[in-house]
């Protein structure tokens, strides 16, 4: 006959047990994937890569200036349109719609707009843009990225403008404060580092983003920074090299992971160094 | 709570009450009935704030008072489920009713709260900010203004070498007074104070104290306190709330001694709430 004490000793241990198994399984994978694309990617690394374009098929040497560049002009583009826009709904959201119908409505599209499936984001923007233009182009893949970015930053605005206390609000209210000078003066203010968390995060996601280029932006052999061209960008290039049987193509698919997932390591860091002196403020 | 009541440290011998309520009505509320939701807050609630008197409120949690000194400035409005009807007059005008530009009322109307709200802003700024609203100031005036107001708040001394640094920095009584001068640096006629010290330390309690002495001379002062020896103290009217329902109201001295009404001696004796 155990006693209740031993019971419970049991219990927790089993329960431990279980928990510890399930988060081994978790990292167990995350590590495997940095360790594969740190081994394979981070030798292939070298100062051509960032120099040169990418190269013909059957050509040797070669680089990825051309992605890394298209990228970040995507990249710039989504973060042009989404955040403002994410920034000014998400404050919408929490400042004048928190006690309406609508606001709740609203909040509850975000929510489903947050998890759709990018490959229908991508989609969206070929049927309203690149279809009626008659080509693919930067600025379209730009607005499928900045799509998926907007919920984001919406979420993290509203979530962290909820977080201002009444009181700061009430106060500012006591002394005649007009509500647009409330908000940009105080709660904005109030809670900055956490909506720029945000739009890091919602950048972080966006970047390894691939689905949504595949109908948009396409991907471009050589150096162009048209808007209105096709252009090349990391993930497809990555994509495209990947599968392809020439070495150097592979080796530099490598390398682009890699630099890839150090870009969104980097981005996730210092958002949590912004949050972490966010919280040691409060 | 303390079984003995105070005597009022300021009471002048022989003056009684009709003498003590000759000053002029600055807030004169007339059958004032508040809402939150369904549930009645305030119940047909008269009461007239004399000028540059402190005047305190006190009673058990939930009893009201709060909810009647944030009626003053009309803080209600931004909560769509609250509402007030009967009127409250200030110099004369039924600021309930009133078409005039509500942050106008306010600006007469300085308020600090329960918890300090130091805004996200450097100490300088946090008075700035409020008079940069009404006032347009030169760098220089404005250094002088920023400066008046925190002497006044006894806080010029402790912050003067440390002016851009955030208003958080501070201790949580120095975040008070900084709360104090800045309602007071947009040169109100009227103080509300939701009860100003039951987030503070003895010390502090006693600074702030001082600051409502001297807000006195100037100011229409209401507090609301859950300290009924801080109302003793500070306060020359005290009102006393017991249900949504003002019980009683009168000279602080006589609401502490003799009380009219049961329910008030009651409380202030420590025999309920």
């Amino acid at each position: 006959m155990i006693s209740r004490y031993q019971r419970r000793k049991l219990v927790n241990l089993f329960n431990l047990g279980i928990a510890v198994l399930a988060t081994i399984f978790g990292v167990f994978w995350l590590i495997w994937i940095l360790w594969t694309t740190l081994r394979y990617g981070a030798s292939s690394v070298n100062w051509a890569l960032f120099t040169q374009d990418t190269p013909a098929p059957g050509s040797s040497g070669g680089g990825l200036r051309n992605a890394f560049v298209g990228s970040l002009i995507l990249l710039g583009i989504a973060v042009a349109i989404g955040a403002p826009v994410g920034v000014l709904a998400g404050t919408w959201l929490a400042e004048f719609a928190a006690r309406r119908k609508l606001g709740a409505v609203v909040r509850f599209l975000n929510d489903i707009l947050l998890s759709a499936p990018s490959i229908i984001i991508g989609l969206f923007a070929y049927a309203i843009i690149v279809d009626p233009s008659g080509h693919f182009s930067a600025y379209s893949g730009g607005v499928a990225l900045a799509l998926i970015l907007i919920p984001v930053v919406v979420r993290t605005t509203d979530e962290m403008l909820r977080l201002v206390p009444g009181s700061l609000r009430e106060a500012a209210i006591a002394l005649g404060t007009p509500y647009w000078k409330l908000v940009t003066r105080i709660t904005w203010r109030a809670s900055a580092s956490g909506i720029l968390t945000g739009v890091l995060l919602g950048i972080a996601r966006i970047s390894g983003e691939t689905a949504p280029l595949l109908f948009t932006a396409l991907n471009n052999q050589f150096w162009s920074t048209s808007l209105d061209h096709p252009i090349a960008n990391l993930s497809m290039v990555i994509f495209q090299f990947a599968m392809s049987p020439y070495s150097n193509w592979q080796s530099m698919a490598w390398a682009g992971a890699f630099i890839a997932v150090a870009f969104i390591l980097l981005l996730n860091l210092v958002a949590r160094a912004l949050l972490g002196r966010r919280n040691r403020k409060a | 709570m303390s079984a003995t009541p105070r005597i009022h440290p300021r009471a002048e011998p022989g003056e009684t009450a009709a003498t003590a309520g000759m000053g002029a009505i600055k807030i004169d509320v007339r059958s004032l009935n508040f809402h939150y939701g369904r549930f009645q807050a305030l119940k047909d609630v008269s009461i007239q704030i004399e000028e540059r008197q402190v005047t305190a409120f006190i009673g058990p949690s939930g009893c009201g008072k709060s909810t009647l000194l944030r009626t003053f400035n009309r803080m209600f409005e931004i909560y769509p489920e609250q509402r007030a009807e009967g009127e409250i007059l200030v110099d004369g005008e039924n600021i309930l009713r009133s078409k005039k530009d509500i942050a106008l009322i306010r600006a007469k109307i300085g308020m600090v709260f329960q918890k300090p709200t130091p805004f996200p802003m450097s100490i300088f700024e946090n008075i700035a900010f409020g008079i940069r609203l009404y006032e347009k100031l030169s760098k220089a005036e404005m250094h002088v203004r920023v400066e008046g107001c925190l002497r006044q708040a006894a806080l010029w001394d402790e912050v003067k070498d440390k002016l851009h640094q955030t208003g958080t920095s501070l201790s949580g009584g120095q975040q008070q007074r900084l709360c104090i001068a800045r309602a007071v640096a947009i040169k109100p006629e009227i103080v509300l104070l939701d009860e100003p010290c039951s987030a503070l330390d003895p010390i502090s309690t006693a600074k702030v104290e001082e600051m409502i002495e001297e807000l006195k001379n100037n100011y229409t002062v209401v507090i609301v306190t859950h300290n009924m020896q801080q109302a003793a103290r500070v306060s020359d009217k005290t009102a006393f709330m017991y249900l949504g329902e003002l019980i009683e109201f009168g000279d602080t001295e006589k609401i502490f001694t003799k009380p009219d009404k049961k329910q008030t001696e009651d409380y202030i004796t420590g025999r309920f709430g």
